[in-house]
């Protein structure tokens, strides 16, 4: 979510599931929800059928998603931002942006300094021997109070609306074509559709998923179109948004928490070495307004940081020890992501890695290099209800998996665990729902629930600490555990950890008592910074109060079928089901659609459907904005220095690409990204692998899980490749015959499936054939026995998250009589 | 009248066999309806209110279970289905959502802990202590050999980078929380989960 952040204050999806069926138009670009996402997709179909609604899907493949669409064009993998930089292109031209809005609420009127540039390729500031680029001149131009300056006449040559101008010029329907193999017409008519959504009263949402985020420019695939929303008017509204489809069950809530290497709960950060001290920490934290009178709210940093420290260490944790602020890890690069795990381990510098309910050895890019990873560490530890591939990544199954397990020396620790049917707590659904569940059975065998596992190797850990002694045990043996029940803790008093309490009475300014001492607080307005408050997870707060779980709530209840469903359940934060709702408001408060209005003011506060994403009192005339997490309070078409490869997005090509970017061929792909020298080593090249590879997931399957339950063994029952008529002509593959994948990292002999769904796209004059690889198969399960789709691909992720790029990169194809035995 | 859909599957359920749609105020028209109907199965499971497992539109399900809790019968999960009060999916699952119930009885489910010894061709079952004694025991020594406490320039980093995690996208918010304290109050920072993927 580096994307939806840097644009609006938020890494999440803004609206919910069922205000879809608010859009006037739903474009499904980098996603197919029809069959990733099928019970969601459902809010699609009503807006078609409920609010005449058009659906537009661009996409490499005709997916179940485009079969339904009104309109669908085809896009070569890994050009989203040229057909989405045309389409800003086309809003500014014609002049179909809604003024009202984007003067108010983006940065559009904000001044640039001078010494920002664009040219051929490359930003200001780059320094091609680091191949990272010095950020300083992408911000505003400060005036003397240390507020950005503006001119809302958008006269000023370096305001932000005449230098995207400048940026976007050169994306001309021609170009676009060009680079994406859309054909021009069908460009334009989505431009066209796209466009009558600048009315008011008018809305589109975008649908996304991993479809954008694998790319090395996954994250600028989606600033684009959040750009083209911000134009449009289409954030805050009722069946507009950014609506980013997750794909695992919890892995919202996993990422809310911060467990991502440089994350803390809340989406506070981890320290870097250079912040020596807690006040150098604060220093970068405590976002100061860029505009005047603006919330942003991020100002309140130290109270979240404060009240979260005291959830961790209790007493421990003490203004004179700067709240343990030394005892959280620093880091000293920016991420220790997976691709960065596996890489230390092939060079020998990991010793044990825990696999919690994950399997890598499937999931990750270069199959063989995970492998050669895992191989190399003293002890691995797996825990998960099924039997994965990672568990047995030494064990030889043939040329599925060619282990020689008497070399291989690891360690492995294969732990049954419990899966959802056999566990209580929260799951945080796309739309940041926090929704409990119950417990219906007991697991099968020993398996245990993951909470028990960590107790019990903490426990451990901490016992031998206190025995042996040891490196820097002050956090293990001061970590707060006073649960009922140590040895496995009950999620409702997790929960309750995190939603935080008052640890002494707390007054307000008028000397009342607003909490007594011990109670749950009531929202992350009550925490302080003096050590008085305690919460593990400030956005949690409000989920589980004196009133009982929130997240529990079972009224469905919705008024004026609004899609908000204001008691069902808990959203984060503060039960706010639309992020940014003040947008849906005129800059005076009243609704753009007033057919569809979310919050409006009503003289004295803010009133509708949901709670306002907003102080429910602040006056229209105050000029607040709505991008309340935001220091200069509004949407950003220009993301300053939130970005590493340029605060605008830019046309880069995948590190395997077939073409020449012929926008600037000497910046052929993402000058920022990080590329490990042996994975660049294995980057192969069009002459060796001529055709474009994507991978995908089935209906019926997710992930590498559902080939251990038999229905959907019997329905998908084997791995395949998804190939256009053109290309298996051309290289002799029989519908149903046995094919050889290779990229540059490995091989996979599998079934064909030779399809009208894919054409080849004519790219620069040249024609592109793309090739669709399902990502399901593996060594275990019920299914038959397959590679992965990751033998495939490269090692290589975004620039700013290092998501794997497995959305575009190069293989080769032949016929083969039969498979490897 | 005010009918749940589930009062109503309870209320035909438990008194089909000896009476009729009509004692529920659908007139004489549901009696052959109801000479044709047997006994609702699921009267007799315990319900129980969960979230789908796979992907993020979180679909409420419904999870039926024989055995009433007590301590010698032995609870087992004979059915899954779509919640028809949940606001999103009101009922409806996907092809994925439909066989819960063969990933939950999955043959490949593990049941007992299992070690893999160096060189080793084969998993030989262990009890839990000797597993959590071993992990935390591998686990100490790399951390007191390779912990990290001051950078090169003597600033204060407590960082242990030679042994990483993956956490699970799957589970509960709050068993992520509690793997969140653990896992940082050792120091690690190779620590990731499924968000990339």
């Amino acid at each position: 979510m580096a994307s939806l952040a840097p644009t609006f204050g938020r890494g999440a999806m803004t609206n919910t599931w069922q205000d879809i069926k608010n859009a006037d138009l739903v474009i499904v670009m980098g996603g197919n929800a029809a069959e990733a996402h099928p019970c969601g997709f459902k809010w699609v179909i009503e807006a078609k059928i409920e609010n005449a609604a058009k659906l537009v899907v661009v996409d490499p493949r005709f997916t179940r998603t485009a079969s339904v669409a009104d309109y669908y064009a085809p896009i070569r993998p890994g050009t989203d931002i040229a057909f989405l930089s045309g389409v800003i292109r086309y809003l500014l031209e014609k002049d179909k942006i809604l003024h009202e809005y984007v003067r108010a609420y983006t940065n559009a009127g904000l001044i640039i300094k001078e010494g920002y540039a664009f040219e051929d390729g490359l930003f200001s500031g780059y320094d091609s021997e680091k191949g990272q680029y010095d950020k300083s001149s992408w911000d505003y131009e400060l005036d003397d109070q240390g507020f950005a300056k503006v001119d809302d006449t958008w006269q000023h040559p370096r305001c932000v609306m005449n230098l995207l101008k400048t940026h976007v010029a050169r994306y001309t329907p021609e170009m676009v074509s060009r680079i994406c193999g859309t054909p021009q017409d069908k460009f334009l008519h989505i431009c066209e559709m796209i466009a009558e959504t600048a009315a008011p009263d008018k809305a589109m949402t975008s649908l996304f998923a991993l479809g954008w985020t694998q790319h090395s420019i996954g994250s600028q695939n989606i600033r684009t179109m959040a750009m083209v929303q911000l134009l449009l008017g289409n954030i805050g509204v009722a069946g507009g948004g950014m609506n980013a489809l997750r794909g695992h069950s919890n892995i919202q809530g996993l990422t809310d928490v911060g467990l991502l290497s440089n994350l803390m709960p809340g989406y506070m950060t981890l320290a870097a070495d250079h912040e020596v001290t807690f006040d150098d920490y604060m220093k970068t934290r405590l976002y100061k307004p860029l505009r005047p009178g603006q919330t942003s709210y991020w100002s309140n940093y130290r109270k979240f940081f404060v009240s979260f420290q005291k959830s961790m260490f209790g007493k421990a944790a003490t203004p004179e020890n700067n709240w343990a602020y030394d005892w959280l890890p620093k880091l000293d690069i920016p991420l220790y992501d997976i691709i960065k795990a596996f890489e230390m381990m092939n060079q020998g510098q990991m010793n044990g890695y825990i696999c919690q309910g994950f399997n890598p050895q499937q999931a990750f890019p270069d199959r063989g290099k995970i492998r050669r990873g895992l191989s190399k560490l003293k002890f691995l530890v797996t825990m998960d209800p099924l039997d994965t591939e990672t568990s047995r990544f030494w064990e030889n199954f043939g040329p599925q998996n060619p282990a020689d397990s008497a070399e291989i020396q690891t360690e492995v620790f294969q732990l049954p665990t419990t899966c959802f049917a056999e566990e209580e707590g929260s799951l945080v659904n796309s739309a940041r729902w926090l929704q409990w569940h119950w417990k219906a059975a007991e697991p099968p065998g020993k398996a245990k629930p993951d909470i028990w596992i960590m107790s019990g190797i903490f426990h451990r850990m901490r016992e031998l600490y206190r025995k042996e002694g040891g490196a820097f045990p002050d956090p293990i043996l001061n970590l707060t555990w006073d649960y009922t029940n140590p040895v496995e803790p009950n999620p409702n008093e997790l929960a309750k950890d995190m939603n935080g309490r008052a640890l002494v009475e707390l007054k307000d300014e008028s000397g009342a008592v607003v909490k007594k001492a011990g109670e749950l607080l009531d929202g992350f307005g009550q925490l302080r910074d003096d050590g008085t408050t305690e919460s593990g997870c400030w956005i949690f707060s409000g989920c589980w109060t004196e009133q009982g779980n929130q997240m529990a709530r079972r009224d469905a209840s919705d008024p004026r079928e609004a899609g908000i469903a204001p008691n069902w359940a808990w959203a984060w934060p503060a039960n706010r089901r639309i992020l940014y709702n003040r947008a849906s408001a005129d800059p005076a408060g009243n609704p753009w659609n007033p057919a569809k209005p979310i919050i409006q003011w009503n003289g004295s506060k803010w009133v509708g459907v949901d709670v306002p994403d907003y102080g429910p009192t602040v006056k229209p005339s105050d000029s607040v904005g709505p991008f309340i997490m935001n220091a200069e309070g509004v949407g950003r078409l220009f993301a300053r220095q939130m970005m590493v490869e340029g605060p605008f997005p830019e046309h880069y090509e995948p590190l395997e690409s077939p073409a020449i970017n012929v926008l600037h061929p000497k910046v052929q792909s993402n000058p920022a990204v990080r590329v490990f020298p042996d994975d660049r080593a294995d980057f192969g090249t069009p002459a060796e692998f001529p055709y474009v590879a994507t991978t995908y997931r089935l209906t019926e399957h997710f992930h590498f899980w559902t080939k251990h339950a038999r229905i959907n063994s019997i329905l998908q029952p084997q791995e395949f490749i998804e190939i256009g008529e053109a290309l298996a002509k051309e290289k002799g593959i029989a519908q149903n015959g046995w094919v050889r994948v290779a990229s540059k990292r490995g091989f996979i002999v599998c079934k064909a499936y030779v399809t009208k769904r894919i054409k080849p796209l004519m790219v620069d004059g040249k024609p592109t054939h793309v090739i669709g690889v399902p990502l399901h198969w593996g060594f275990t399960g019920q299914a038959k026995k397959g590679y992965g789709a990751n033998t495939l691909t490269p090692s290589v992720g975004d620039a700013n998250t290092q998501t794997p790029e497995f959305k575009a990169f190069l293989v080769n194809v032949e016929s083969v009589s039969g498979p490897l035995v | 009248m005010d009918l749940s859909r589930r009062g109503f599957i309870k209320l035909t359920g438990a008194t089909l066999a000896t009476s009729s749609l009509g004692a529920l105020g659908f007139g004489s028209c549901g009696e052959a309806v109801a000479e044709n109907v047997r006994p609702f199965k699921l009267t007799h499971a315990k319900e129980t209110r969960n979230t789908c497992t796979y992907c993020s539109v979180a679909c409420g399900i419904l999870i039926y279970t024989l055995g009433d809790g007590a301590k010698n019968a032995r609870s087992d999960i004979i059915h899954i289905e779509g919640d028809p009060d949940h606001p999103v999916n009101r009922g409806t699952l996907c092809p994925k959502g439909s066989a819960l119930l063969d990933i939950v009885h999955a043959p490949t489910r593990l049941q007992v802990p299992k070690y893999r010894k160096p060189g080793g061709t084969e998993f030989e079952e262990v009890s839990w202590d000797w597993a959590l004694d071993r992990i935390a025991r591998l686990m100490k020594d790399d951390r007191d050999k390779n912990f990290i406490a001051k950078n090169a320039e003597g600033t204060t980093v407590n960082r242990w980078i030679s042994t990483g995690m993956l956490a699970a996208s799957a589970s509960s918010t709050e068993t992520s929380y509690l793997t969140w304290k653990v896992a940082r109050s050792f120091g690690m920072l190779v620590f990731d989960n499924q968000a990339r993927v």
